[in-house]
């Protein structure tokens, strides 16, 4: 496929989201591009479809009729139980030469980061990644989307103006959930055409880990330490704050790479990306790349012996002293008013 | 077996300083550095030269002329050939674009059983030249991946999701994308440096003469997608500093936050 084939750029219309399933369950991301997508088509005065692929899974299809979209598509194959990169572009690339969307918008996880370049190239258009921001542009009705560069040091906003659809991969934990609705809409059963030989790549097992997981993403409150903790036994001391706010720890690269925590638990570029209502970070420096994952948060406090640490630029509560005399503090005095 | 790596120079972020006025990256003094997961994805490559016979394994860098150091540090890593693709119609290029590019390139190279990427380029961190290279070449992809054996002609990985792994199989030609979990990088070795910088090295440089690239693909102004406007995050921020003792700071803390209704 190339691009710049001077297509009518009038004749796709519509925002087109792609519902993330894994194992029965709708993923989080998917509610939120619904929440985005309604927005913009409201914006573009035009509807808004979500497309959820699998087998057996109507009751999800179903979820999804009540979560704002103007129409479910629900395509149905026994070869898309289970995800493959071929299975997924095959079907959304037919369905999107068919439907021929405006705006596509796909979540930036493992999966959708995995087929959505696939389908972008596959379809002769660009793919703008791991939006943090989408908006249409008042004067010609383009896409606008925004993302982070350089760990969040920089944001860019990326148009896609001469190609359709235009495609983003949307960061997962952003945008605002979806409204539910208590009336349905219609529901469209396709039974998409794909081969097994067409998958290519086999998905053999699919393993969850053993350990907890840790839903940092999820968490409103995130205690986070880093090299300033020390090592293994100083966590217990940041677990415990964490137990005592009923939130959930984090750990800068540093503490994580040490071994001082399973990495699991690592916040930012490499880790994961957390907006919580309360991050406090703990003997943490502030590197970009750790600010990349955690900048988002409503408020920041850091405990850092260092008075200049860059933590300090985006924090709201800046507390300069040693995380090993105030968080025992701090656990007391929690304590104290229950 | 013969394998390609692709790898990207890009500035090293633990350096990088925006300038608050144009809101552009200053490079000056900036250090290069091969992209770390870039590096993750050659080790693999040696790895597999270590422990099997017959590997070749060919170092792909597309980048102004400065990123001839990546390639000689790769080289000097163990790689046996080196390709620079250097040219100004390649200038401003998208991951479509870059993807273009390397896909003309591994033609050219002509035979190949596995292609390397790094997961995400630290830069962009988009991700997607990798996918997009496999899409061009019409070859499966395996990206994120950890753990890697190979059995004959197919390759089996074990791929990272967000809550734990999938067994993936593939038949070569495939395309791997490395994340930093799969090894540890080696350094590079001091005789191969003095080689690298000898005419001895099996190093290149090519243009898109050599390549043949589709003119109408490529570069800043044929990209499909564009960078409208870059900006600084300007956060407002209201800093309250907590001191005093200890009891006095924590008291103050847990007043705030009440405040706030955040506990
Ligand atoms: C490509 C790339 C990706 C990366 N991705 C990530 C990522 O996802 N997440 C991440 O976190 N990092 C990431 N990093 C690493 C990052 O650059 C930093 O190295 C790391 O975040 C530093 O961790 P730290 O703040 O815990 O350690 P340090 O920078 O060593 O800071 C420790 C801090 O603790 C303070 N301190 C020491 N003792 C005490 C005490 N008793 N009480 C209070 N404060 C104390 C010190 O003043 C210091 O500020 C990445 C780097 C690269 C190159
Ligand atoms: N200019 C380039 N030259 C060689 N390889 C590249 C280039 N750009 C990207 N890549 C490869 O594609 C991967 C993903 O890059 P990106 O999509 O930019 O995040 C990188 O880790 C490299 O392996």
């Amino acid at each position: 496929m190339r691009v710049n084939r001077g297509i009518q750029l009038d004749d796709y219309k519509g925002v087109m989201v792609v519902a993330e399933q894994r194992g029965g369950k709708i993923s989080d991301v998917t509610f939120e591009l619904l929440g985005e997508g309604r927005k913009l088509a409201d914006q573009r005065k035009t509807t808004l479809e979500v497309v959820l692929l699998g087998y057996h899974i109507d009751h999800l299809a179903k979820e999804l009729s009540f979560c704002g979209p103007d129409k479910v598509i629900y395509c149905e194959h026994e070869l898309l139980e289970r995800y493959s990169t071929n299975g997924y572009r095959k079907v959304l690339k037919d369905l999107v030469l068919s439907t021929q969307p405006e705006i596509v918008l796909v979540g930036a996880t493992t999966l959708g980061r995995d087929y959505a370049p696939r389908l972008a190239a596959s379809l002769g258009t660009g793919l703008t990644a791991d939006c943090t921001g989408l908006d249409i542009d008042e004067e010609d009705g383009k896409l606008l989307q925004t993302r982070p560069a350089f760990g969040g040091n920089l944001m860019a906003v990326i148009v896609c103006p001469r190609n359709r659809p235009q495609i983003s991969t949307v960061r997962p934990g952003v945008m605002a959930k979806c409204a539910h609705t208590s009336i349905a809409c219609p529901i469209s059963i396709v039974k998409p055409e794909l081969a097994f030989e067409e998958i290519i790549a086999q998905v053999l097992e699919v393993v969850k880990d053993g350990r907890k997981r840790v839903s940092l993403t999820d968490a409103e409150i995130i205690v986070s330490g880093g090299r300033g903790v020390g090592g293994p036994e100083g966590f217990r001391l940041i677990e415990e704050l964490a137990e005592t706010l009923n939130g959930e720890v984090g750990a800068s690269r540093a503490a994580a790479e040490s071994g001082w925590i399973d990495l699991s638990h690592q916040v930012g570029q490499t880790g994961t990306t957390v907006r919580p209502k309360l991050y406090i970070a703990c003997g943490i420096s502030g590197a970009i790349q750790h600010l990349a994952g955690m900048g988002e948060s409503e408020c920041i406090v850091a405990i850092n012996t260092n008075a200049n640490a860059p933590i300090f630029d985006i924090a709201h509560y800046k507390i300069v002293g040693d995380l090993f005399k105030i968080i025992p503090e701090i656990i007391e005095t929690l304590k104290r008013q229950d | 077996m013969k394998i390609i790596v692709c790898i990207k120079q890009v500035p090293d972020t633990n350096d990088v300083k925006i300038d608050p006025v144009t809101g552009t990256l200053i490079r000056q003094g900036v250090p290069s550095i091969i992209n770390p997961d870039d590096l993750n994805a050659l080790e693999q490559a040696l790895r597999l030269k270590d422990s099997h016979k017959d590997v070749h394994v060919t170092v792909l860098c597309m980048g102004p002329p400065q990123a001839d150091v990546a390639i000689r540090q790769a080289y000097a890593m163990g790689a046996d050939k080196a390709i620079l693709l250097s040219d100004r119609v390649f200038a401003g290029s998208d991951t479509w674009a870059t993807a273009t590019i390397l896909a003309a390139a591994i033609r050219r190279i002509g035979d190949f059983d596995i292609i390397f990427c790094g997961r995400q380029a630290i830069d962009g961190d988009t991700a997607q030249v990798g996918p997009e290279i496999a899409e061009f070449l019409d070859i499966p992809q395996i990206t994120y991946v950890r753990d890697l054996v190979i059995k004959g002609s197919t390759v089996r990985a074990e791929r990272m999701v967000e809550d734990g792994h999938m067994v993936i199989e593939a038949p070569m030609p495939v395309l791997l994308t490395a994340i930093k979990e799969l090894n540890k990088p080696r350094y590079p070795r001091m005789q191969l440096i003095y080689k690298a910088y000898s005419p001895e090295a099996d190093i290149v440089a090519w243009n898109n003469g050599d390549i043949d690239a589709d003119l109408t693909q490529i570069g800043v102004k044929n990209s499909p997608t564009n960078v409208k406007k870059s900006f600084v995050p300007v956060k407002e921020k209201h800093c309250i500093e907590l001191t005093g003792t200890s009891r006095a700071i924590a008291t103050g803390l847990v007043d705030e936050l009440k405040k706030l209704h955040i506990i």
